[in-house]
């Protein structure tokens, strides 16, 4: 176990190496002077022209900068957004809050519809319900989630004025855009677990459960479902990432604030230190969630550890 | 499943076809593919014919004729600009389809290849490559094509070389996997015994073996192209203005969303039905190409 927990360990740390020094590398591939583009319509001025690159330590070797970067990141500076007048941190903390609620919800949405569509499709192999849920999830993974909003919106602010439609982070304006965005991942997730069950179904100790006696239920609830726990768990890891970047257009049609339209807004601008900041905070907690996910494998089937 | 019903109901008619044309037909029974296909040709005709269907130019402006109603004239109205739906739509489908067949083309040819070798030299170089396949994989989904556009500036093509570079890792790890397994089989041990050199032997015995594969993941990931395709158009980073797309005329309709509703529902009714040709298209070609899944 121990052994197991090190091993993970040391992969994400040297995956947070990979993304950190790959997000770092971006602005350095910008065509140009980095200097000129992080100031954009300020660059006219040569002081500030020469603190920047002094900060920025350009003229040092770019192993260096990276390090210099690392530091800084890790007390917290990511630098200042020029186009904003404020530092990346203050853009961060201010926007994080609504995805975070945002991503929280619709995650719980996206896993436990996918679960009622995977399981009812796998429990009716074949028949009408099986068809009528993978064709269901075959549609959700088909429409653009964007789409999928706009529908929403003209639904309920027209006809059915019972959300909020628009801004608003309360719980009226949660609703529209976390089911938005969970919805383009159930389809996923109903296939993934359909199958799973189907899979944990054949297994030998099902169908001896099954042969000395147990009642249908008795045997999916503590046979069948416990072995499917682990692919569920992979599921919640792999939406945690597609939620998250999810959010840059579920955010943009619900215009909510966070960190998905600040996302975009600083692509538009070219603001580049902070597109550096969101893409480096999304690829780190994708990447966490799945150390996490890593983790627990091990407290549902001990197995996976002593390998 | 038109298709399905038309062939005949055991092989003995098909005998004097070719084999290539007899392993064709008997696919097309399979129901999704046919409905997937069926689906793709007919929207590709509408786009393909879009000249002979509307006589309107999609770029035209009519400041007489803004916010039409859809009508005779007009069958999907018209926006903002007076400009006729049915013109941005079918003019714009030709950009939307021909940029995610683009994508995914760019990122299979790119990532087989990168596979391929990673495959075939393993060691150093193979370890390398496929630990920077690994770094790329730990970006979610669309966020990296986000970082590559912020780098290179929005745009279509610009666009669509962002999203065929993230599927370049997905394919290349498939590949790579695949090409370990067969480089280690006698054939190819033979091949190389009788002097076949490392690229003659990747594109005369090793490829066509996980050309199936590809494939398959060709349209699966083909709608996934559209969808992000789409919706960098939506989010202003994709096609820039007047040039009609899905994702763009999407975005142009949400401003007036309440005011006009056909702006929103008719672009969004073809992207929708386009993904999901391709999806129903994607899932039947694995089904009969790919032998290890069998539910």
């Amino acid at each position: 176990m121990l052994s197991y927990v090190a091993g993970r360990l040391a992969a994400i740390v040297a995956l947070a190496f990979g993304i950190s020094g790959l997000v770092f590398l971006m602005l350095r591939l910008i065509p140009g002077d980095p200097v000129m583009a992080l100031l954009g319509t300020q660059a006219a001025n040569p002081e500030v022209v020469e603190r920047l690159r002094r900060q920025l330590g350009l003229d040092e070797s770019m192993a260096s900068q990276y390090v210099t970067w690392l530091g800084n990141l890790f007390r917290g500076d990511f630098g200042y957004s020029y186009g904003q007048q404020r530092p990346v941190s203050e853009l961060i903390a201010a926007n994080f809050p609504a995805t975070l609620q945002l991503t929280v919800c619709a995650l719980f949405l996206s896993v436990l519809l996918g679960l009622a569509i995977g399981i009812v499709a796998a429990l009716k192999r074949n028949r009408a319900a099986d068809t009528l849920g993978m064709g269901l999830a075959l549609a959700l993974m088909s429409i653009p989630s964007f789409w999928l909003g706009l529908l929403l919106i003209l639904l309920f602010a027209v006809t059915w004025p019972i959300f909020d439609v628009v801004g608003g982070t309360g719980f009226k304006g949660v609703v529209l855009p976390a089911v938005t965005l969970a919805l383009g991942t159930v389809g996923f997730n109903a296939r993934f677990i359909r199958s799973s069950v189907l899979s944990a179904q054949t297994q030998k100790h099902v169908i001896t459960a099954r042969a000395k006696g147990l009642s249908r239920a008795t045997v999916f609830l503590r046979h069948v479902l416990r072995n499917s726990l682990l692919p569920i768990l992979t599921v919640v890891g792999i939406q945690v990432g597609n939620l998250l970047s999810g959010t840059v257009v579920v955010e943009t049609v619900f215009s909510r604030p966070g960190l998905g339209r600040l996302l975009v807004d600083a692509i538009l601008s070219k603001d580049y230190l902070t597109v550096q900041a969101v893409v480096l905070i999304i690829a780190v907690i994708y990447a966490g969630a799945n150390f996490v996910v890593d983790l627990c494998y091990p407290l549902l089937d001990p197995r996976i550890a002593r390998r | 499943m038109a298709i399905a019903e038309t062939l005949p109901a055991d092989d003995s008619g098909l005998a004097a076809k070719t084999p290539l044309t007899v392993s064709v037909l008997r696919a097309f029974r399979h129901r999704s593919l046919a409905a997937g296909t069926l689906i793709c040709v007919v929207l590709a005709a509408l786009v393909i014919c879009a000249p002979l269907l509307t006589g309107f130019d999609p770029a035209k402006q009519s400041a007489m004729e803004t916010f039409q109603a859809p009508s005779l004239a007009h069958p999907m109205g018209t926006d903002a600009f007076g400009r006729d739906m049915m013109a941005r739509v079918l003019y714009g489908g030709r950009v939307t389809m021909l940029a995610s067949l683009a994508v995914v083309v760019m990122g299979a040819i790119a990532g087989t290849i990168l596979g391929l070798v990673a495959g075939y030299a393993g060691g150093a170089a193979g370890f390398a490559i496929m630990r920077l396949v690994d770094l790329l994989l730990a970006f979610p989904g669309i966020l990296l094509a986000l970082a590559i556009t912020a780098i290179l500036g929005p745009g279509l093509v610009n666009g669509i070389i962002a999203i065929s570079i993230i599927l370049v890792p997905v394919y290349a790890r498939l590949v790579e996997g695949a090409t370990r397994e067969i480089r280690s089989l006698p054939f190819v041990d033979a091949a190389i015994v009788l002097g076949a050199g490392p690229i003659r032997v990747m594109a005369t015995h090793i490829l066509p073996n996980v050309m199936s594969s590809v494939i398959v993941m060709t349209t699966t990931w083909l709608g996934v192209a559209a969808l992000w395709i789409t919706a960098l158009g939506f989010i202003g980073l994709g096609v820039q203005p007047p040039q009609p797309e899905w994702g763009a005329i999407l975005n142009d309709g949400q401003m007036f969303l309440t005011l006009a509703w056909w702006m929103t529902v008719f672009p969004g009714v073809f992207l929708s039905l386009f993904i999901i040709g391709v999806n129903l298209m994607g899932d039947g070609l694995r089904d009969v190409l790919d032998p290890t899944i069998a539910d």
